[in-house]
């Protein structure tokens, strides 16, 4: 188990003590967070390890998961690619649906939270239990664009929070209520990103037959239409042409897509003309990844649409370089041709890839540059600061807050 | 080396934290942007105005507000963008004669260019207003003496750093830093507390500004 000192080390004995001077402010209160998944996708595995350190912490912090069938899944997930502004048919009956599961989780679920922290639309419902306490909605999602009749439907909700959290200013919206923005984090500490011994690199690529006998190239997501995995392949087969390199897609998929089976078999059907395409669906297994990220040449982020786009933050703390669409939070995370390059296209994202792989040492300065630029402002501990402060600023309305 | 003097007062070192808050307005031309400069709250302006200083820390010196680099970046807008980059942000003790410096170099530019005002961003490329909450709480270091203040120096956080340099000057509306207050008039440090006021902290990383500071007083230290 990873304790707070232990990232002493990566941020320095300041930074932790600053957390525990926070800390101390909260002491007393309850936070208690809801989401519908306990694994896979960035939400959770943020979750899984800021509970239990903002409990080292001294903050006593929970986590609650809502239920909910495939039906209800359905309709989220039609929720969550509307939002990102994709063409969804929404009906009256969806609707019902989500309504239907969110009575029976209002019926179940005790908000016992002096703050109630709802992730995502999934639970947004529950705020119907609001008595006393506070409610802060964090919205994971890329909803610059989002479909009028679902985000109409949300705002019939949103208007009753405290609160909003979103991860880029581009996801703002004009609201009622106050809003923050708070950027996701990834821990250094975690299996996906600490150091692995060389072998540990070696044992991942001999378990699934790959060769390091020429580039690779890696896109790391889940199986899912927005991170464009045929458009990956597309830019792949033209970087291809020149330069001899094989193309890593690989990815798990999370309890509450539906959709990752129907979308890995489009990427497998047409993946299979080429040997050099290899593509992974993994289990849970975070060591894996790490291993992957690590063992590749280019790493690329071709989501079309992305609520932050953590595999880049994880890809720059390698110092690995990146190709990644300007979507979404990955913009905060991606200086063009300063920490890793941007791309709009197939074409942009073939042209970026093949910069890199000719110029090693420029690639090897844009991931440099990148991992310190995660250092300074993506890492847990930023986040677990920018929490605790957001929860102080429910009792502190005003803008220079004393404490 | 004689024992450094001791002060009345110690001096308490704070620390400053910040929340992004979203305003949710946006601008997507020069007009635009200029309208809302005049009307944003001043966190407001003293978020785009100092947040680089803080994120992006490994490429300082090179953009001061965010107002310049999206005209430049994004607008396109070479010589506006090279104006607000230039505003030379210590000279203004206040947020109001901060913002009013920002207002007349836009106003100016578009005067005489008024063409510039047809330059567009792209719809995902818009300027988006963003405001600092702040948080201030007193860390567990405090300094009674010059050798205290250097061994402190070198122990707190960027963001206290940042507090007793940037906060204090601008957005509490002090004329000076509180270090060079404090030095000044507890330690009787005159020449000191002078040479880190004459600093300009703007054109240095906050880990480079703390180096420095420190490089002065260890200096005073061996005299």
């Amino acid at each position: 188990m990873v304790h707070i000192n232990d990232y002493i080390p990566i941020v320095g004995q300041s930074t932790i003590d600053d957390l525990k001077l926070l800390a101390e402010r909260l002491k007393g209160k309850v936070i208690q967070h809801v989401n519908s998944t306990s694994v896979g996708g960035g939400v959770a595995e943020i979750l899984n390890r800021m509970v239990p350190l903002l409990g080292e912490l001294g903050v006593d912090s929970r986590w609650d998961l809502i239920k909910g069938g495939s039906q209800f899944f359905d309709v989220t997930k039609k929720f969550h690619n509307a939002l990102h502004g994709r063409p969804e048919d929404i009906t009256d009956h969806d609707l019902e649906i989500f309504m239907e599961t969110t009575e029976t989780n209002l019926g179940l679920m005790n908000t016992y939270g002096d703050v109630v922290f709802i992730h995502d639309p999934q639970p947004i419902g529950l705020i119907k239990k609001k008595a006393g306490n506070k409610w802060l909605w964090r919205c994971h999602i890329d909803v610059s664009h989002p479909h009028k009749k679902v985000w109409d439907f949300l705002m019939s909700f949103i208007p009753n929070y405290d609160a909003a959290v979103f991860s880029s200013p581009i996801f703002s919206q004009r609201l009622p209520i106050r809003q923050y923005l708070i950027s996701p984090s990834i821990d250094p500490l975690s299996d996906k990103n600490k150091e692995l011994p060389q072998e540990v690199i070696d044992a991942a690529l001999a378990k699934y037959n790959i060769v390091k006998d020429k580039p690779i190239i890696t896109q790391i997501s889940r199986f899912d239409r927005l991170k464009d995995p045929s458009g990956v392949i597309d830019a792949y087969l033209q970087v291809k042409r020149y330069i001899d390199c094989q193309l890593i897609l690989a990815g798990g998929t999370a309890t509450d897509d539906p959709e990752g089976i129907q979308v890995l078999a489009e990427v497998q059907e047409k993946a299979k003309k080429d040997k050099d395409i290899h593509v992974l669906l993994l289990p849970q297994d975070d060591i894996l990844i790490n291993a992957l990220q690590r063992a590749s040449d280019v790493i690329v982020q071709k989501s079309l649409k992305e609520g932050f786009g953590l595999t880049v933050a994880e890809a720059l703390w390698k110092a690995k370089p990146i190709v990644a669409s300007h979507v979404g939070g990955i913009s905060l995370q991606v200086k063009h041709k300063f920490s890793g390059l941007m791309c709009h296209s197939i074409e942009g994202a073939a042209f970026a890839i093949k910069q890199l792989l000719n110029n090693p040492e420029y690639a090897k300065k844009l991931g440099e540059n990148g991992r310190q630029h995660i250092k300074n402002n993506f890492l847990l501990t930023r986040h677990l600061k920018e929490y605790m402060l957001l929860f102080l600023s429910l009792y502190h309305p005003e803008d220079i807050v004393y404490l | 080396m004689t024992e450094p003097i001791k002060a009345k007062e110690p001096f308490r070192f704070y620390t400053r934290w910040h929340l992004s808050e979203l305003l949710g307005i946006k601008a997507s031309n020069l007009e635009q942007l200029l309208e809302h400069i005049k009307g944003v709250p001043g966190s407001c302006i003293y978020h785009h105005t100092h947040r680089f200083l803080q994120q992006h820390q490994y490429l300082s010196p090179e953009p001061p507000n965010d107002f310049a680099y999206w005209v430049r970046e994004v607008l396109g807008d070479d010589e506006l963008g090279e104006r607000l980059a230039s505003i030379d942000t210590i000279q203004y003790k206040t947020i109001r004669s901060l913002r009013e410096k920002i207002v007349e170099t836009i106003e100016k530019y578009l005067k005489h260019n008024p063409k510039a005002n047809l330059r567009f961003a792209g719809e995902d490329e818009q300027f988006h207003f963003i405001k600092s909450v702040s948080f201030i709480a007193p860390t567990n270091e405090a300094a009674t003496d010059l050798r205290e203040f250097a061994e402190a120096l070198r122990k707190v956080t960027i963001d206290s750093i940042y507090f007793h340099i940037f906060e204090a000057h601008l957005r509490l509306e002090k004329g000076t830093n509180d270090f060079s207050n404090w030095l000044d008039t507890s330690l009787q440090e005159k020449a000191l507390a002078e040479k880190i006021a004459k600093l300009d902290p703007y054109t240095y990383t906050l880990d480079g500004l703390r180096k420095t500071i420190l490089k002065i007083v260890e200096k005073r230290l061996a005299a």
